[in-house]
This record gives structure tokens, sequence and C-alpha cells, in this order.
């Protein structure tokens, strides 16, 4: 059974319509990549699993559970994080505080904490310090971090390598894959070098509607289809 | 202005901004004696319209709502402590500190339940139906505002109200050989009490961390597992009861008022939360004192411009810092 299942899903945001048709499966473990060109619908589908915008008509099921329409905070406590493009980290509070408020009690896990500080070292360092100072890079390994301190089954991830330094997508790369041996990964990327490095499985949006499915290793390996959705060589 | 700002952020930042105020008045009234009491009454002013204003902001910076009808938790606070400590006048007149104490205690208190039951309708009832609509809050808002004056008109009637204050603030005390009104004294440690207890609450617990992230990024506090919807009611009855308590401050200050308090303390409170920046109880705190010391100092300087010196403060303020003082980060 597949761990996310979006059904005939339609967003609309105000009088557009974004999402016409998005149905598509998410399988349990690894990283699931959605691509597709700008405008497509990456975002909004993300969004709209995460019930910040809400879809209409169409169903999306968590683990076999219907939760469209679910509030998001209610939609968060299932179990799924949520990593947005803008990463969303909360500036004038410090890197711990950020953290603090991703976990369930209020308190830390002392082995999932010592996995951040491994997976992400430059957030052990600036500890006390206010999120506002931190590096780009830094902002995305703290908006990545906060989604993996308490333990999640789905982890939403927008466009984390947007206008990062090759080096730190490198050591997101790493970190992603370690991630996903304990939690589902649907990560949305426009850099199609970082997804093909991490997907297992993929889909490609184009206009509101998936318009492919399949593995990655076979997209990869299909110059035309890539020239045909993505437009990669343009 | 980059220099400028630069180089005050080298000596405190804004944060000095009514130190320099205080010591350029200090110079242009050249009377100690007068400088010390027009300071100390402009910082139990501040300290009272912190109070009405903190509130506001923080319901601004959380849930991005308007409320124009804000100040009418003022008057009703105003109203309602007035009436406790009317029917306590016995307790008042009374030379023991203690029946003094006890009937100004009363009196806030029950301002305070009033302006946390108040809080809780005007936001099921006004507020829920218009989240996200500017337009309808600013209207809505209003309309409540006029509507809670006619009230109080219709409860308390349109005759200025007398406060009576408990003996033991009355009278003054002096500081070097300058004498201070005990009440002004008393609302600025009450005032800073308060915003001690704010500073404490936001900073140092779970649910002034969820505040503070909320006012920042509502989408995202709730993308991680909580309902923002739920402590924004509670902020919005906090806020309504400080305003309340401000207005029953107000209303032993003043020892005078009129169901018209409210929208004229709209204006007041108003600049204060764009002054010192949206969403930001510091920032809320350091327009109050600004607002508070500027119309004093102007008042004893130069009375014809008094009633135009918070606009005029304002109108300095943004165009040096459009986002005001110490805005909440976004």
């Amino acid at each position: 059974m597949s761990l996310l299942s979006l059904k005939t899903m339609q967003t609309q945001i105000g009088q557009y319509a974004v999402l016409h048709d998005v149905t598509m499966d998410v399988p349990q473990g690894g990283v699931f990549v959605l691509l597709g060109r700008n405008g497509a619908g990456k975002t909004t589908t993300l969004r709209s699993i995460m019930g910040l915008w809400k879809p209409s008509p169409g169903s999306v099921t968590f683990r076999g559970q219907d939760i469209t329409g679910l509030h998001t905070a209610d939609i968060a406590r299932l179990g799924i994080a949520f990593v947005p493009e803008n990463m969303g980290i909360f500036g004038g509070l410090t890197v711990e505080e950020n953290l603090i408020l991703a976990t369930a009690k209020g308190t830390f896990d002392p082995d999932r904490l010592q996995r951040v500080y491994r997976l992400f070292p430059a957030l052990e360092t600036f500890w006390t310090k206010q999120a506002w100072s931190l590096s780009g890079g830094q902002k995305q390994m703290l908006s990545v971090a906060r989604a993996i301190i308490e333990p999640r089954e789905l982890i939403l991830i927008d466009e984390p390598t947007k206008g990062l330094a090759p080096s730190i997508i490198d050591a997101m790369a790493e970190a992603f894959r370690e991630i996903a041996e304990h939690a589902t990964i649907l990560l949305v990327e426009q850099n199609f070098e970082f997804a093909k490095s991490l997907g297992r499985d993929m889909a490609v949006i184009d206009d509101g509607r998936i318009v492919h499915r399949g593995t990655m290793a076979d997209f990869v390996v299909d110059k035309a289809l890539q020239d045909r959705l993505l437009s990669l060589s343009a | 202005m980059e220099q400028l700002n630069k180089t005050l952020e080298r000596f405190g930042g804004v944060n000095l901004l009514p130190v320099a105020v205080a010591l350029v008045a200090f110079v242009l009234i050249g009377a100690p004696s007068s400088w010390v009491t027009l300071t100390v009454a402009g910082l139990a002013m501040g300290m009272m319209i912190f109070l009405m204003a903190s509130g506001l902001s923080l319901v601004f910076g959380l849930m991005d709502v308007l409320n124009f009808g804000h100040s009418a938790f003022v008057s009703f606070g105003a109203f309602v402590a007035a009436s406790v400590l009317g029917w306590l006048a016995g307790w008042l007149g009374s030379d023991s500190v203690f029946l003094n104490a006890a009937a100004i205690l009363l009196a806030f208190t029950a301002a305070i339940l009033f302006g946390l039951i108040a809080g809780w309708f005007f936001e099921t009832v006004v507020i829920k139906p218009v989240y996200n609509d500017h337009l309808r809050q600013i209207l809505i808002t209003m309309g409540a505002l006029i509507v809670s004056e006619q009230i109080i008109l219709a409860v308390w009637g349109g005759t200025p109200m007398s406060v009576p204050r408990p003996q033991f603030l009355e009278g003054s005390v002096l500081i070097g050989d300058v004498a201070n009104e005990v009440y002004r004294l008393f609302a600025f440690v009450l005032g800073l009490i308060v915003y001690l207890a704010l500073y404490v609450t936001l900073n140092r617990t779970r649910i002034g961390l969820l505040v503070r992230a909320g006012v920042e990024n509502r989408e995202m506090v709730e993308a991680l597992g909580f309902r923002i919807d739920r402590l924004f009611i509670g902020v919005f009855m906090a806020g309504s009861a400080l305003a309340a308590m401000g207005g029953a401050m107000w209303a032993g200050y003043e020892t005078l008022i009129t169901p018209a308090l409210g929208a004229e303390m709209m204006i007041v409170v108003f600049i204060v939360v764009i002054i010192g920046g949206l969403g930001s109880v510091e920032g809320t705190l350091l327009g109050a004192i600004m607002v508070g010391l500027v119309a004093n100092y102007v008042g004893f300087l130069a009375p014809k411009l008094a009633l135009a010196s918070n606009m005029l403060l304002m109108m300095a303020i943004l165009l040096w810092r459009p986002n005001g003082l110490r805005p909440a980060v976004k």
C-alpha cells in the first residue's frame, strides 16, 4: 500500500485553477521526486497535501486515512513534516528555539538531537544565534532539521537547493540519503542533477497534471522524455 | 541614513531613543525640577498606553487582524473599574492601606475579568467571521467601537464620571526636591511589572515561543502541528484584558472619564503600535514611552503643538524607519 495517495486532486487559488488532475502514489521509504517546469504546480501540490490550500475535488490519503480537508496542524500531527521553498524559519527565534518548537513535548530526544548535530554541524555551532543571522545554507539546514527532530513518516521538501552553493548542495544530498533511511521524502526539485542522485521513484507534473510516473533510473536514461517534459536541453 | 543607523546601533540602538529625547528636553527645558516632573509624567503615561496597546500589536502580528475596536476595552475597563471604586468609596477613604489596596485590586481585577470575557465574545462574534479580510475588519470593528460607546452611554450615562482614588495613591512624594504624584509612580511601577511579566511569558515559556513564532510565520507554526487559531483566542483575550487594565489605570490618572474615552485613545494606541513596529511587545513599550515623553515635553515647551506632537513623532519615525522602531522579524 502507498504511504501517500493523491486522487484527481484539484486546487483552486482565488479564481485560478492551479491543479487540474494530480493523481499519484508515493510508496513508503526512499525519496520520491516530483519534477516539473516553473509554474507547473509542484509547490501547490505540496501545499495542498499539507492542507495549506484546500484541494477540491479530489482526495489525499495518508497511511490509508483520508486527510482531505483536515486542518494543517492535524495533518502535521499525523506525521507529515513540511520544508517550504522559503524555508519558513522563524528569524527572531534562536536555532534552539526553532527546533524546540518542532518537538511535540518541548524537550529534545537526545539521540535525535545528536543526529541533527551529526547531519548539520553548523546548527550546533550557531545554537544560540537568532536564525535571521544564519547563511542561506544554514537556514535550509535548520528547516530540514526541524522536520526530523521528531519522528515523521513523510517529509515534504520544496526545492531545497534553490540558491545554495554546490558544496552545501552536496552536504544536503548526503543528509537526505540518511534521512530517507528512516522516513519517506517527497521532494520537489528543479535541479535535475540533485534530484536524480536521490530519487528512486518519480513523477512529472505539467500544467497542474501528472504527465509521467515511473522510476528515476528509467527517466534518467530517456533523454527524449526529459527534453519533452522538462525541456532540459533548451 | 544607513550611517545614522549604524552609529545608533553602536550606542545601544533604538532602545536609547527615549534617553536621547529626555536629554534634549533637559537642555531645552532648563529647569531640572520641571524636567523631572515631566519625565515621570511621561513615563507613567507611556506605561499606561503600553498596557492599552500591547495586545493590539500582538493581535495584528499574530493573525493580521486590524482591530479598530480595541480601544472599546480601554473604555469598558475604565468604567468598570470606576464603578467598583465608586461602590468601595468607604474603603478608599479609609486610613487603612490594606483597605485602600484591596479596593484598587478589586477594581483592576473586575476590569481585567471584564476584558477577558468581552475579548472572548468580541473575537468569537465580531472578528472570526472576517479573518483575512482587512476592509471588513476595519468596518466591523469601527462599528463595534461605536456600539460599545453607545452601550457605555446607556449603562453609565453621558455625564462625565469622576473616579475616586485610594487615599494611599493621593498626594506626592519628593524625588530630590521635586514633588511627584504618587499615582504616576504607581502607574509606572505597575506598567513595568506587567511588561516584565509579558516579557518572561513571551521569552521563557512555550506559549510565548508559539506566539513569537506565530507573529513571524503563522502558516509554518500550523505546519509544525499547532492550532494557531486557538492560540489567537487566548492572545486576543489577554490583549483585551491588558487594554481594560490600561483603561482602569487611565481612569485613575485622569479622575474624570467620558464614554468617548475609547475613541480618543484609539488614535494614540494605533500611533504607538505603528511607531513601535507591528507584532513586537518591546517595540510597543518603546513607542509608548516615546509618545508619553514627547507629549509631556512638547506640552510644556510648545503647548500649541501638543495635540500634533504624536502625529509629528510618528511621521518622523516612519520617515526614518518605515517598519517602526522594533518590528517583529517577518
